[in-house]
This record gives structure tokens, sequence and C-alpha cells, in this order.
């Protein structure tokens, strides 16, 4: 297979893949560090290089609203945010999903105000769990490149019908420079086919009436069938995944097992994280640790049995959670994880650690003496744990 | 720049009356609402012009009330999404359709779009995405029924709230009798964005059909404020409501005019009572039929009585110094 491979920023290769897939329209708002994506498809757009209508909102909040306007049509729909734009538009992503709009939106993952900050933060997705969209995190340009793609082919499949985001960390991702094995026009086409259903749309044929009023003798229900296709999700994602690995080369699954299979000790994250717990797994390696790391690519569905697995035999896990909460039991990715492993035998204790909030970097050496400190905490036998990592007293 | 209006005569009435309603029966709205009456004669100008037609409807009362599901009373395509919202939703599924046309995904034809809103998510929390929706001029008529308060969730003041009106958050208080402000204009902000831009009352259904089908008609972004009675949040008995419509108009207090680019014209009664001042009702007439303004008539708010006159007649003047009369 010819692989043709380009210089590209995360962004960038949000808006290259998406202009591949030639939505019907993009609507969006532009917010540092998602800009760059709406900047190159209005290049894109203005340059008659897609059939894309793009609608230059006034506001996140309007942006999904177009959006569920214009899938509802049965229109192909993508549009990108970040925190507070991702906030703002908090109220419509249960409409989206609740009227079974397959959108794609791509996040530049950002802190949330207050302090206001610009920089990497995956809280901003993490806390649109409940929100009955599939949630996917990317830990490469090349990653956001191929999640654009195939966030498609999930959203938009008849099982699902729901909409889908995934994440890539703002600057760290989105401004960052690097290698993307790119696809041809034809190899997307083939794999998301111009096809519209215009059955139960929004269209002048049918008379048809969208959003109604639902009280308690049917809401239940239809939240009940919301519930459904995110369980179907789950095996949609996986075989999407396996048919794009096929078609591209590159291998994508909903989790990444790197080094697993004899570690006693694991660190666990998502997002641009991921290289980092690999780079630290590859020197304590070298220093003869048995140690490797699970990357969560797939956020929403949860993939609960996957987690389980790749994690069974491993003493202690490491939970790298670039997401704030506060109160909480643990770490956000860490409780998830915990209900995953509750009760079923041969499963690590669980050490989440908050880190990097605000753009802050986590450095390989904080990452070593993470896995010392987790170590240290399995040994006197702490079975839970929360920490938070790398700020001033 | 001069908006036409087509003439709609009785006999069309007659005509379009035998084309079957929109928003049929066995909806849940108040006997007597102004909403329905003004959904009615919207849908069926819309009709009249023999397009197909789609409608989004903003959060509120005639959203809740035509379609408590499994039910609906709407005979068309029709789309709720939010409250705040029904400008944005619309423009994503013109603009949907747009580009599914051009990719020869969907056939092509002219399709109308109308988007219902009521006073509370028009003057108030909607109001952005109007703006920005009209800024971007996609090709629909927006139209705000205008009942003076947020009547869906119990009389609640809005933007859209006369001066002195009592709801349940500008009640008429020993020290504050009732809305302290006047209503924002909006109307004229709409006018500001460029857009052809109507008054129109349901008491007057030549008049706003006219409107209507001159909204539609025209290519881009048009905006219509109706005024619709409300006789629950009002307060007066449900057989009055086209009365106190009417009151409405004969005081001045909501005049009729169609404005495009800074041409201002009058219709229909307003037209006359500009031409006829003789004939112009005291505003008291208007406000004593309905109970919303009942305690402006205990002696110790006489004086509100007066100011509400005098910012009635001070908005007319300058109305029809606009319309050059």
């Amino acid at each position: 297979m010819s692989r043709e491979v380009k210089g590209m920023t995360g962004d960038e290769a949000v808006a290259w893949a998406a202009k591949l897939v030639n939505p019907d329209v993009v609507a969006a708002y532009p917010i540092t560090p998602q800009t760059i994506i709406v900047e190159r498809y209005s290049d894109f757009v203005n340059n008659g290089e897609v059939d894309t209508s793009f609608i230059p909102v006034e506001s996140e909040h309007s942006a999904m609203s177009a959006c569920v306007g214009a899938s509802l049509t049965g229109a192909r729909v993508f549009t990108a945010s970040a925190s507070a734009g991702l906030a703002l538009m908090y109220e419509i992503l249960y409409v989206a999903s609740g009227m079974r709009c397959p959108i794609v939106l791509a996040i530049a993952n950002r802190a949330f105000s207050a302090p206001i900050n610009i920089h990497g933060e995956c809280t901003d997705q993490v806390v649109c769990r409940d929100t009955s969209w599939v949630s996917l995190f990317g830990e490469s340009a090349q990653e956001a490149y191929d999640e654009t793609i195939l966030s498609f082919k999930i959203a938009e499949h008849p099982d699902v019908m729901l909409p889908a985001m995934f994440g890539i960390e703002g600057f760290i991702v989105t401004h960052a420079l690097e290698r993307v094995e790119t696809l041809s026009k034809q190899q997307v086409e083939d794999f998301l086919p111009e096809y519209r259903s215009t059955k139960y749309r929004f269209n002048p044929d049918e008379k048809m009436t969208f959003g109604s009023l639902v009280l308690q003798d049917y809401y239940m229900e239809i939240k009940r069938q919301q519930e459904e296709a995110m369980q179907r999700a789950y095996t949609v994602t996986k075989d999407v995944m396996a048919e794009f690995s096929e078609m591209s080369g590159r291998k994508m699954e909903i989790i990444e097992e790197y080094q697993l299979e004899d570690a006693d000790y694991a660190f666990v994250s998502y997002g641009a994280t991921a290289g980092n717990a690999k780079a630290v797994v590859d020197r304590l390696r070298n220093k003869g640790e048995k140690v490797g790391a699970l990357k969560i690519r797939l956020y929403r569905p949860f993939p609960s049995l996957d987690v389980q697995e790749a994690l069974s035999g491993v003493k202690a896990a490491s939970i790298l959670d670039r997401s704030a909460t506060f109160g909480s039991p643990g770490t956000i990715m860490q409780t998830d994880i915990a209900t995953a492993l509750y009760g079923k035998e041969n499963v690590p204790t669980l050490h989440g650690y908050i880190n990097g909030l605000g753009g802050r970097v986590l450095t390989l050496p904080e990452i070593e003496d993470i896995y010392e400190k987790t170590k240290d905490y399995h040994d006197v036998g702490m079975t839970m744990t929360t920490d938070w990592i790398g700020y001033r007293t | 720049m001069t908006i036409q209006l087509p003439k709609v005569s009785v006999k069309d009435l007659q005509e379009w009356s035998k084309l079957g309603e929109v928003l049929t029966s066995g909806h849940r709205l108040c006997a007597g609402c102004g909403a329905g009456i003004m959904a009615r004669q919207v849908t069926l100008a819309a009709k009249a012009l023999g397009d197909p037609f789609m409608l989004v409807n903003a959060t509120g009362c005639l959203e809740v009330a035509t379609t408590i599901y499994p039910y609906t009373a709407w005979d068309a395509p029709w789309l709720h999404n939010a409250f705040e919202n029904a400008p944005a939703t619309a423009s994503g599924a013109i603009e949907a359709m747009k580009a599914m046309q051009r990719k020869g995904l969907m056939r092509e034809r002219e399709v109308h779009m109308i988007v219902f809103g009521g006073d509370g998510s028009s003057f108030d929390i909607g109001l952005q995405s109007l703006s920005g929706a009209v800024e971007r001029g996609h090709d629909f008529l927006y139209i705000c029924y205008d009942n003076g308060a947020y009547m869906n969730t119990g009389i609640q003041r809005s933007g859209g709230t006369p001066q002195g009106a009592a709801t349940t958050t500008s009640p008429p208080g020993s020290v504050i009798p009732g809305k302290i402000r006047w209503q924002k204009p909006l109307a004229a902000i709409l006018a500001a964005h460029d857009i052809p831009t109507f008054t129109a009352s349901p008491a007057y259904p030549r008049d706003l059909m006219a409107k209507v089908q001159a909204g539609l008609k025209h290519d881009g972004s048009a905006f219509l404020l109706v005024d619709s009675p409300c006789n629950l949040g009002q307060r007066y008995s449900p057989d009055q409501s086209i009365e106190v419509a009417k009151l409405a108009v004969k005081t001045c207090f909501f005049p009729l005019y169609s404005t495009y680019k800074d041409e201002w014209i009058l219709s229909g009664v307003s037209l006359r009572l500009a031409k006829n001042p003789e004939k112009k009702l005291p505003v008291e007439d208007f406000l004593k039929v309905q109970g919303r303004f009942r305690h402006l008539f205990k002696p110790e708010w006489k004086k509100k009585l007066v100011e509400i006159q005098e910012a009635v007649d001070e908005r007319w003047e300058r109305l029809l110094k606009k319309t050059e009369f």
C-alpha cells in the first residue's frame, strides 16, 4: 500500500481529514486551540475544494443548534470546539443525542475557566460522559486524522445513530507539527459512502414532527433506546476500527496495550499522555522493571471488559488523568476503571494521579516518580489512592 | 426600499380556507389563545403560496401544546430543538438542504422556512441566535408571537412585557406597580439588520397573511412581530381575544407597519388612524379590558396611566415621523 506522508499539526490533520469526508454542513465558532480547524476548513470552502455549507455561527450554542437542524434533515454534519465552547454547547449535546443526530464533533481539549487558560486538559470532554455521545481520545495528529474519518462511520451506523466526539489535547497535539500518513479521496469515499437517508428526516416531503414534548409516559423508553444504541456502539466501534485498520494499514483499536503481557505494573492513560507513558515504560523496561501501558481510546461507551482483560494479572495501575475533579472518590478515569473492575478476580490496585492541568507538562521523571509511588502504595496494601501531581504547595 | 404587500381579498380567504388546516384540531392550546389563531393564519398564507414549507418552533406554548407525544397537531414538517436556538436550528436545516441539493442528494426546488418563537425566546433568550441567523442572511421568515410574558411557564415578565403589566415576577406590589420598563423595540432591532420587518395582528388576518406571503417571498431573512393575545396571562375572557387585539391596534399600542431599509409604511387600521388621528382611542380602552393592568386603575397609580398614554403617544409620533405622516 502506497502511503503518502505529510507534516501536519493536530488541528490541520482534523481539517484535512474532514475535507476528505466533505460533510454537507460545518457549523462552527472559533475558540483557541480549535481555531485552525475552522480556519483551514473555511479555506477549503472559499476555494471551492469542498461542497460543504459552512455556517459561521455567532456562538457554540448556535453551532450545535445548527448542527442539529442540519443533521435532522439527513445531512452529514461536522463541527469542532473546546472548553468554554463545549460547555456552551452542553444543553444541545443532549438534544443531538436525544434526537439521534450522528453529528461529529472534534474537540481541542482545553482547560475550563476560571482562571482562564487556553492550554491542554481533558476535563471539557470527560464531563460530557453522560450526554450519550460516543467519545474517543486521540494521542497524536495521526489519530486525530484517523478518528475524524472513522467517527462518522461509527455515528452514522444504523445500529448507533448517535453523535460522536473525539478529543486531542490543546497545543500539545493541536499545534504540534507531526508526521501524518494521509488517505486518498477514493479510500475515504469507499470507507464512508455518500449515502444520506431521508427517511424519518426533516424534509419538505415528510409531514413529520420532530422534537415533541415527551412526558412521563414515554420519556424513559426513549432514553433507554439511547442506552441500547450506546451499548451497540461498543461493537460497532470495534468493527469500524478493524475495517479502518485494514483500509489504512494502521492498527486502530478501542484500547491500546503496550508491553502489558507480563507486566506487574501498568500506566493507564488517554490522549497525549499515552505517548509519555510508553516512553517511561521503555526506560523502566531497560532497568528490568516489568511494566506496561494501557491507552484508552474509546471513553464512551466505556470498554469495561477490554480494560478488565488488559489489566488482569497486573498488581497495581497508575492512572494518569489530565482532568480535574473535586471532592470525588477518585480521578474521573479512575472511578470508571474501579467500577469496571469491582468484584473481579486478578485486578490491580488503582492509583489515580491528577496531573497536567491547564497545560502543565507532566515530565518523564515525574511519571517515573509516579511509578515508584504506586509501588509503595501497593506494597503497604493500599488498594485505591488518588494524588495530585506536579503542583507547587 | 419598498416591500410590496400582496393584496389579500375576502375571496382569497374563502378560497384558501378550503386548502385544509396545517395546525389541526386537537391541539391543547387554551381556548381563546391568540397563538393558535396566529399559527393558522400564518400556515394558511404559506400554503396558499403553493410551495412546500417547513416549520421550526422554539420552546413555548405553541410547541408544548401542539406536540404532546405520541400526538402532533401539525400537518407539515415541523421541528423543535430548544428555547433559545430556533433561528440557528433553521439555518442548519436550510444550509443542509442547499448542500444536499448541490450534491444531487436532494431534489432542487423552492422550500419556505417559517420559524416561530414567543416573546420569551425572541426578545430575550434567543435574541442572539436570531440576530446571528439574520446577519448571515438565511432564507427564512421569523415570526415572533408576542403575548407579553413567559406565559408557558406561568406568566413571568419578559422583555416584551408592557410597562405597568402585572406578571408573577412583576407583581402589582404596594411599592412597584408591575413591570417598570417599556418593551424592548424588537421590530426596530430586527429592522436595523436591514431585513424586511413587519408587525401584524390576528385581529386583521388579511394584513397578517399579506405580510407572511411578502416575508416568505423575500429571498433572505424576514421578520414578523405578531401581537398574540393571551387570555390566561393578560387576564380577560377567552371570547375577547380578537377584541383585545383590535384595541391594541386602535389605541396605537401595537401599530401595524412594514419596514425595510429605512422605509416605513403603515397598513390597515394604523394607516387609517394616521390619516384620521381623531379616531385614535385612548390607551385606557386597551388597558381596562385586561386584568393584568387592573391595579393601574386604583387611585394611587393614576399617574402611571398618564405615563403609559404619554409613552404610547410618543412612540406613535416617532413612527409617524418615520412613515412621513
